[in-house]
């Protein structure tokens, strides 16, 4: 049986490992591929790396981290962030990673999920969908637009419409944020996940708000996500990667067990 | 033996080349990559990674003209190791795309189309079916990475050590004498994934003493 998986996410602005609330308020929190090697170690099932350096400081220098990570954590690695063309996933790729994840270039160019998806496969294609609650409107169902920009810009789209169509168009998984709950430990949005998870085949990754283990439980038996992922909180090592696993196997979820290799 | 163990991973332009030769690296393999023919001389393993298609990965080998050399390689009987697309292009044929492979073990690659989810996706449960020494230290059940859609069918089913489930059961690890072939990717199944690797060098190592000590 597929494991439910349990993924750190590391932000990383000019090399180093950051993070803020609502994409604002950067620490520094250290080496990518350190942090990435130490979580593996830990049972991480996955490593996501997201460039959020400005446009005009980027110099290859991610090339650079997903290198050094993919040489010392022996997990799959996801990277996202920046990567607008066929020719930038494939160097993202050859540099060591396994999947691309794309989001504002998505939104702008949605012809560009297809175009990666048929020169390197659905499974390397990830769709990162940041979505902010919209206004209760009384009486109807929630609704969420999706941001781009780190959350600086809003579009028209909704957001599960949106996660519909870019499976359609060559998504194999999507990465779903929520940007209200983002950095602010009060639990992932639940309905959201919900809403998309139940709308497509393609595992949704749950993402922004986690504050303990018993939100990695919820996010996957009432959300419906195949994975859940989280910084902060791991970072600081306010949990570690094997608290959320014992939440998950007590709650009687599959996970993959972390055991010592056998001397 | 002295000296580490020499492998050289086929780079035919279908594979994360990073990951495969670091995790060799880190099981103490003096690794290189071999391009053609000529990058498999003087080595004493082989190992075929691969992600994506049959029919052009088979197009990407003949180019490079290694289809020969890697068929009397495997023949010559020196230890060889296909992962993912690099197991399945040791079969006779591909119903991915229909494309011939290499044809050094009886079977046909076929699709999990009645799986719950395509491709397959992620961790799951390797269930050993004999014990064998690829996995040595590894505990039966333990969880593997997986990325793939199609599956080789061996005709052979003693050739099988280890079996994975997802809509049904497949061959995820064959072994046939000094060639191995596995359907997950050991390279990215973190401490699991990095002993079967060490085991596979220790094989290598085992049996290149042996040749040394005949010679």
């Amino acid at each position: 049986m597929l494991a439910r998986r349990v993924i750190p996410c590391l932000d990383v602005d000019k090399g180093r490992v950051v993070k803020g609330t609502k994409f604002v308020n950067l620490t520094d929190e250290g080496d990518p591929a350190e942090l990435a090697e130490r979580y593996a170690h830990e049972g991480a099932d996955e490593i996501v790396l997201l460039d959020i350096t400005a446009a005009h400081e980027r110099r290859g220098t991610m090339l650079e981290v997903v290198r050094r990570t993919a040489s010392r954590a022996f997990v799959p690695l996801t990277v996202g962030g920046g990567v607008r063309s066929v020719e930038e996933m494939r160097d993202v790729l050859r540099a060591g990673a396994d999947k691309v994840s794309f989001n504002t270039a998505a939104v702008a160019t949605p012809e560009l999920l297809t175009a990666c998806a048929r020169k390197f496969g659905s499974q390397a294609v990830v769709c990162a969908v940041d979505a902010r609650r919209l206004a209760a409107v009384p009486g109807a169902a929630p609704r969420w637009e999706v941001v781009t920009h780190g959350g600086r810009k809003t579009t028209d789209l909704d957001a599960v419409e949106w996660s519909i169509r870019a499976v359609e168009l060559g998504a194999g998984e999507l990465l779903v944020t929520s940007m209200d709950r983002d950095g602010t430990h009060t639990g992932f949005d639940i309905e959201l996940l919900a809403a998309v998870a139940t709308r497509v085949r393609v595992p949704v990754i749950a993402s922004g708000g986690a504050a303990g283990p018993d939100d990695f439980v919820t996010a996957v038996r009432d959300g419906k996500a195949d994975a859940v992922l989280a910084a902060s909180i791991f970072h600081r090592r306010t949990y570690s990667v094997s608290d959320v696993k014992a939440a998950m196997t007590a709650a009687g979820l599959p996970v993959r067990a972390i055991e010592e290799a056998v001397a | 033996m002295s000296g580490a163990v020499k492998v050289a991973v086929l780079d035919y332009g279908a594979a994360n080349m990073v990951s495969i030769t670091r995790a060799l690296a880190a099981v103490g393999a003096e690794i290189s990559v071999a391009e053609n023919a000529a990058g498999m001389a003087r080595v004493d393993a082989i190992v075929v990674p691969g992600v994506g298609a049959a029919p052009p990965a088979m197009v990407h080998l003949s180019e490079r003209d290694l289809l020969a050399p890697l068929r009397d390689w495997v023949l010559a009987g020196k230890p060889c190791l296909g992962i993912c697309l690099g197991f399945q292009l040791l079969f006779d044929a591909s119903y991915e795309g229909g494309a011939e492979t290499l044809g050094l073990l009886a079977g046909r690659t076929v699709s999990l189309i009645d799986a719950p989810t395509l491709p397959h996706i992620g961790w799951n449960s390797v269930e050993f079916v004999r014990p064998h020494p690829l996995f040595d230290g590894v505990a039966d059940g333990s969880y593997f990475y997986f990325v793939h859609s199609f599956v080789p069918a061996p005709a052979d089913e003693s050739l099988v050590i280890a079996r994975t489930t997802h809509g049904r059961p497949f061959a995820s690890a064959v072994a046939r004498g000094s060639l191995y072939g596995l359907q997950f990717h050991p390279e990215k199944s973190s401490e699991a994934g990095l002993r079967v690797l060490s085991n596979f060098v220790g094989l290598v190592a085992a049996q290149a003493g042996t040749a040394a000590e005949a010679a």
